[in-house]
C-alpha cells in the first residue's frame, strides 16, 4: 500500500506513537473540558430553597433550567379566566332567563352566569356541560361545584396557607373531563397470599414504583388510619401492631405515602421534616409540615364526602379497574408536582361565584 | 520478569492437581468429591485449580436445606405473580417472601401469611448453622486455629439478631426481615424511620466505624503487600517469622507516613477484629432497638449528643417561593 521506502524507514525507526497519543489526548481532553466549564459555567446548575437553620442541610434543590420554565398550565388558565362583571343591580338573573340553570347559581347575573359556564366547560373539557340535567356529568358537576366552594371556604388553612390562591375546577381538571392524577383502590396486589404479604412488593403507581405497600392512599386518605409511627419518648413498651405501637409494616406504608407526597409536590423530605428526625416533639418542625397535615385532612374529607360516593352516579367505564370504585383525589390531583398548584397562581380572584356558598362578593 | 499471583495473574501454574495433605488417616481424602480440573478463567482471579471439595455430611445437609429455603422463597414469589414467568422476571427485584403479619405475634401463622416464611427461615437457619459447624470441623481437621469459624459466627450473630432474637424479644415474627431484593431494603429504611433515626444509635455508629475501617484497612494492607511483592512481601508467613527487607520497607513506609505502623502479623489481627466487630456491634444496636430504646433521636437528645438547632424552620424566613421560581412581582 505504502511505497517501499516508507515501510523501510518505519521498520528502521521504530517509535511508540500510541503512548504519547493517549497522553496528549487525555491532557488535551481535560484542558478542553476545563475551558468549557470555565467559559460556559456549570451545565446543570441548581438553586436551593433553604428550609431550616444553617448547618442542618435542610433545602430543596431544583435545576435552574427547570425553575426558569413556568408551569405551562398557568398560561392556559390565564387564557380561560376573565374579570367578573360587577352587578349594578338592574341586571337580568340567570334563573329567570336561562334554561337548566345549575342549582345554586340561579341568582347570578346573566353575564356572570354565562361567563362561569363557559369557563367551567373549558376547564373540564366538556363542551356541553350542564346542558342536559339528566346527564350524569351534570349530577357530578353539581356536587363538584359544592366541593370547590367547600375547599375555598373551609380549607383556607391549607389552600391559602401562604397567600390567597383558591381553587377552581381547573386546579384538578386542567381541561380533562377526568383529572389526570386520580387514584383507585387496587390492593391486594399479590395472588395466593394474605395480610401484609398481599398489599406490597409490586410495581404500581400507588407505591410510586417502589416495593412499598400499594394501599397507602386507601388506608390513610380514605380510611383515615394513623400515619405517624414514631414514639415521642425514648422508651415506650409495646408489641408491634398492637394498640398504638406501630409495626415495621405500618412504617413501610407511611413511607409509601410520604414517597407519594414528595413526588406529588416535587419536593424532598426536608421541605417539611427536619434533617435529624422525621418528627420531633421539641418543635424542630416546619410550617409546611402543618400545612401538609391540613392537606391530608382535607383530602380525607373530599374523598369521603364528595368523591367516593360518586360510584353510584358515574358510568362503569369511569370506575376503578379492580373494585369499580369512584376515582379519588390526593396531593398530586391538584399539585401536579409543584409545591403549590399552578405555582401559586391566584385562580380564585376572578371567580367569587366559586369562593363560597353564599352570595358572591364582587367587591361592590 | 513475570509478575506472579496478582489480579489479573499474568502467569498461571497448571500442572498435576494438588491433592493436599491428609492428617486424619484417610478420612479427609475419602470425603473429597469431584475430579479436580483447571480453568484459565478462574486462574485469573485465584488458583487455577478447581476441586476437589470436601463437603462432608454437614456440607451436604447445609446445601440441601439452603436450596430448599431458596426454592421456597422463589416459588412463593412466583405464586404471588400468578405463576407467570415473565412477571416473575419483570418484578423479580420487587417481589418478596414476607414475614407473618403482626397479628400473629409469635404464634404459627397460616402458610400464605408468613407460614412459608417461618419454614424457609428454619431451613435457612439449619443451613447456615451447619455450614458454620463445617467451618469448625474443617479447621480442626487441618489443625488450624478457629479464626474463620469465629469470624463467620459474628456474621451469624447479626443474622440471628435480625431474624430470631429480636423478633422473640419484640413478641412478633413480623419484625423479621423480608426475603426480597428491594423489600429487605424497605425493611432497613423503615427500621430507621420507625425507631427515630438509627444514626443516633451508638452501636450503629460503631458498626459503621468498623465497616468503613475494614475497607480502609483492607485497602492499606492489600496495597502495602502488593507494593513489596517484588521484595518477597507476598510471602507473608515467612516475613512474619523471618523479617526481611519487604517487611522493613512496608513498616518504614507507614511509620514515616503516619508515625505508627502495624506489624506483619498484627495487621491481620487489626483486619480480623475490624471485620468481626462490624456485625457484632451492629447486632447489639439492632437488638437494643425497640427493646430498650424506641426513639434514638430522643434518646440522643436526653444524652446530650443530638444538638438542638433553634433557628427558623420553614422557607419563609430564608426567601420566598415566588423568588425561588423567579416569579416575583
Amino acid at each position: 500500500m505504502f511505497p517501499k521506502w516508507f515501510d523501510k524507514w518505519n521498520r528502521e525507526n521504530p517509535k511508540d506513537i500510541y503512548r504519547p497519543a493517549i497522553a496528549i489526548s487525555v491532557v488535551g481532553g481535560a484542558v478542553f473540558v476545563a475551558a468549557a466549564l470555565v467559559a460556559g459555567g456549570q451545565p446543570y446548575a441548581t438553586e436551593s430553597l433553604q428550609a431550616g437553620p444553617r448547618g442542618t442541610g435542610m433545602s430543596v434543590p431544583e435545576f435552574k433550567v427547570d425553575l426558569a420554565q413556568p408551569d405551562p398550565d398557568i398560561e392556559a388558565f390565564l387564557a380561560s379566566t376573565s374579570d367578573p362583571v360587577v352587578p349594578q343591580g338592574d341586571e337580568e338573573i340567570a334563573g329567570e332567563t336561562r334554561e337548566n340553570v345549575v342549582p345554586g347559581l340561579e341568582d347570578l347575573t346573566v353575564e356572570n352566569y354565562d361567563r362561569l359556564l363557559a369557563a367551567m366547560r373549558e376547564w373540564t373539557g366538556i363542551p356541553d356541560l350542564f346542558e342536559d340535567p339528566a346527564n350524569y356529568q351534570s349530577s357530578v358537576g353539581y356536587l363538584m361545584i359544592g366541593m370547590t366552594r367547600n375547599i375555598n371556604e373551609n380549607w383556607a388553612g391549607h389552600v391559602n396557607a401562604n397567600k390567597e390562591v383558591g381553587v377552581t375546577c381547573y386546579t384538578c381538571h386542567r381541561g380533562q373531563p377526568v383529572p389526570n392524577n386520580v387514584w383507585f383502590r387496587i390492593s391486594p396486589v399479590n395472588d395466593s397470599v394474605e395480610g401484609w404479604s398481599a398489599n406490597q412488593n409490586r410495581v404500581t403507581m400507588q407505591s410510586q414504583y417502589t416495593s412499598l405497600p400499594s394501599d397507602a392512599l386507601e388506608k390513610y386518605l380514605l380510611d383515615g388510619e394513623q400515619i405517624a409511627v414514631h414514639d415521642l419518648e425514648s422508651r415506650v413498651a409495646g408489641t408491634p401492631g398492637v394498640d398504638d405501637y406501630a409495626s415495621i409494616q405500618q412504617t413501610e406504608r407511611t413511607y409509601s405515602l410520604m414517597n407519594y407526597v414528595s413526588n406529588s409536590l416535587g419536593v424532598n423530605c426536608l421541605f417539611c421534616h427536619n434533617s435529624r428526625a422525621f418528627y420531633s416533639a421539641s418543635g424542630q418542625i416546619t410550617p409546611q409540615w402543618a400545612t401538609a397535615t391540613l392537606g391530608i385532612q382535607m383530602v380525607q374529607e373530599l374523598n369521603n364526602t364528595y368523591l367516593a360516593p360518586l360510584d353510584g352516579i358515574l358510568p362503569e367505564h369511569r370506575l376503578g379497574p379492580v373494585y369499580g370504585d369512584a376515582p379519588k383525589a390526593a396531593c398530586k390531583t391538584c399539585h401536579q408536582s409543584y409545591q403549590q398548584p399552578l405555582q401559586g397562581t391566584n385562580v380564585i380572584q376572578d371567580w367569587p361565584e366559586l369562593a363560597n356558598s353564599d352570595e358572591p362578593d364582587y367587591g361592590n | 520478569m513475570a509478575e506472579y499471583q496478582n489480579i489479573f495473574t499474568q502467569v498461571q501454574v497448571q500442572g498435576p492437581p494438588e491433592m493436599g495433605l491428609d492428617g486424619t488417616g484417610g478420612r479427609l481424602m475419602g470425603e473429597r468429591a469431584g475430579k479436580p480440573g483447571f480453568s484459565t478463567l478462574i486462574g485469573w482471579l485465584g488458583n487455577a485449580q478447581l476441586g476437589p471439595i470436601n463437603l462432608g455430611m454437614l456440607g451436604v445437609i447445609s446445601l440441601v436445606t439452603g436450596t430448599l429455603a431458596f426454592n421456597i422463597i422463589g416459588f412463593n414469589m412466583l405464586a404471588q405473580v400468578g405463576w407467570s414467568i415473565p412477571e416473575f422476571l419483570r418484578q423479580g427485584f420487587w417481589l418478596a417472601l414476607e414475614p407473618p403479619s403482626p397479628e400473629y405475634g409469635l404464634s404459627i401463622p397460616p402458610l400464605n401469611d408468613g407460614g412459608w416464611y417461618i419454614i424457609s427461615s428454619f431451613l435457612l437457619l439449619v443451613s447456615v448453622l451447619l455450614w458454620w459447624a463445617r467451618s469448625y470441623q474443617l479447621a480442626a481437621s487441618h489443625k488450624m486455629g478457629k479464626h474463620v469459624f469465629w469470624a463467620f459466627g459474628s456474621a451469624i450473630w447479626l443474622f440471628l439478631v435480625l431474624g430470631l432474637f429480636r423478633p422473640i424479644l419484640m413478641g412478633s415474627w413480623s419484625e423479621a426481615v423480608p426475603y426480597g431484593i428491594f423489600p429487605h431494603l424497605d425493611w432497613t429504611t423503615a427500621f430507621s424511620i420507625r425507631y427515630g433515626n438509627l444514626y443516633y444509635n451508638p452501636f450503629h455508629c460503631l458498626s459503621i466505624v468498623f465497616l468503613y475501617g475494614s475497607v480502609l484497612l483492607f485497602a492499606m494492607h492489600g496495597a502495602t503487600i502488593l507494593a513489596v511483592t517484588r521484595f518477597g512481601g507476598d510471602r507473608e508467613l515467612e516475613q512474619i517469622y523471618d523479617r526481611g527487607t519487604a517487611s522493613e520497607r512496608a513498616a518504614l513506609f507507614w511509620r514515616w507516613t503516619m508515625g505508627f505502623n502495624a506489624t506483619m502479623e498484627g495487621i491481620h489481627r487489626w483486619a480480623w477484629w475490624f471485620a468481626v466487630l462490624t456485625p457484632i456491634t451492629g447486632g447489639i444496636g439492632i437488638l437494643l432497638t425497640g427493646t430498650v430504646v424506641d426513639n434514638w433521636f430522643i434518646w440522643a437528645q436526653e444524652h446530650n449528643f443530638a444538638p438542638m438547632y433553634d433557628g427558623s424552620y420553614g422557607y419563609e424566613d430564608y426567601g420566598s417561593y415566588e423568588a425561588f421560581i423567579g416569579q416575583e412581582d
